[in-house]
């Protein structure tokens, strides 16, 4: 989707701003609101590109409002009311009205770390054959679909030059509407900034973009 | 992107967490323990899988080959763990990586992300004017060296390998670990003796 996640290229938002001591957290708050994220993923209630889905679905103007964590923290709160785990009025009066629905695990303390060991990376195997290698020239397909989407709105309709396999990978196209992982080929891409930008530089961007998203360049 | 967060998000959390806890889909031990561990993460593991393969080329082929078999040589917790790739600047090439569409973050080596780099800012201008934006950063790369920006797009992680930086010949692991910044692994800093 074009949602409001999808900045690359966007001019306005100013310079780079660097703190002088770069604290990781800027209050206690979001230590603790990053890990009520990451203890709710572990009930197991959704999978990686769900939750990458929902922060994109989050209204526009609310995620450019919002600070990184609160951004993270309303896109949680997002999916646990989607899903049933909570309601809009116990998130609001901090009590339980109706109870839980049951959920994969809720992990106790001493678990956590088992259960980070086990989360799998997203390389799958698959039989479907390799359309592409190292040094073919190929084409980003022109798409603005409605739902989830790896492929970034500034490298759509773009020549470039494939420059690493990766093996075959989960699509977050589809792992994020639950129709299954459906893995594909993944490859590394190569733009120069002249076909991204219009930019005379021997810059260029590399990104990762898996098969459906390419064709090949005549 | 604004920080701290405002005062009605602070009253959220804790009604939030108070609520999940009485349906038991939380429990204050798991998100304290959550906590600690993200406070345990830091970049000195990167630093010193950098400073491991300036000096001894083994484990250089090794961390070019497969990265998180040499993250984990360092004694890194790579289970579970996107696959990580390696970018070597050379003198003719200086990498710099990003995540556009997020905050996709080598977090095993590096720590959490620093503020700015999951500033809008930082994920809108790297990919489109990576120069000015590195020398923002006071880091300005010779026009004959060209930039490669990566775009962390899927689940692969990516970390710098900076240059070893002249004059540091026959310094111990430690002291070159000591001097490979967090910026110089994402690329947006360099080593300097």
């Amino acid at each position: 989707m074009n949602g409001p996640h999808d900045m690359g290229g966007f001019t306005g938002f100013g310079p780079v701003l660097h703190e002088y001591d770069e604290p990781v957290w800027h209050d206690g708050w979001e230590p603790r609101a990053f890990a009520l994220v990451l203890a709710m993923g572990m009930t197991g209630s959704w999978n990686i590109d769900e939750a990458r889905h929902a922060r994109e679905r989050l209204p526009a103007m609310q995620y450019w409002r919002s600070s990184y964590y609160e951004m993270r923290h309303f896109a949680l709160i997002l999916q646990l009311i989607e899903l049933g785990l909570i309601t809009a009025m116990e998130e609001e009066q901090g009590r339980m009205a109706v109870p839980a629905k049951p959920v994969k695990r809720v992990a106790k303390a001493e678990m956590i770390p088992a259960i980070l060991a086990s989360g799998g990376p997203a390389d799958r195997p698959s039989k479907q054959p390799q359309g592409f290698f190292v040094g073919d020239k190929v084409c980003t397909r022109t798409i603005n679909p409605c739902g989830h989407t790896r492929l970034p709105r500034y490298a759509r309709g773009k020549e470039g030059e494939v420059v690493t396999v990766h093996g075959t990978h989960v699509l977050p196209d589809s792992n994020a509407h639950g129709v299954g992982e459906n893995p594909q080929w993944l490859y590394t891409v190569r733009f120069t900034a002249m076909d991204l930008w219009g930019k005379d530089t021997k810059d260029a961007v590399c990104i990762d973009l898996w098969e459906p998203y390419l064709e090949a360049l005549a | 992107m604004a920080a701290p967060p405002s005062g009605a998000s602070l009253a959220l959390l804790d009604k939030l967490i108070a609520a999940l806890s009485t349906k038991g889909l939380v429990s204050e031990a798991e998100i304290t323990e959550r906590q600690a561990i993200t406070d345990r993460a830091s970049p000195e593991i990167g630093a010193r899988m950098v400073a491991r393969a300036w000096t001894d080329p083994d484990y250089y082929a090794l961390l070019m080959r497969d990265g998180k078999a040499a993250a984990e040589a360092m004694g890194a917790s790579m289970a579970g763990a996107p696959e990580l790739g390696v970018l070597e600047n050379t003198p003719s090439q200086h990498h710099l990586v990003v995540c556009t569409l997020c905050s996709c973050y080598p977090r095993a080596l590096l720590g959490y992300p620093p503020g700015w780099y999951k500033s809008f800012a930082y994920r809108s201008r790297a990919v489109r004017e990576p120069r000015a934006v590195l020398a923002e950063f006071g880091l300005h790369i010779d026009e004959k060296t060209r930039i490669r920006v990566h775009d962390s797009t899927a689940d692969m992680r990516y970390l710098v390998l900076p240059m070893r930086p002249v004059g540091t010949e026959g310094w111990s692991e430690e002291q070159l670990a000591g001097i490979v910044t967090r910026n110089a692994m994402i690329g947006t800093g360099i080593a300097t003796a």
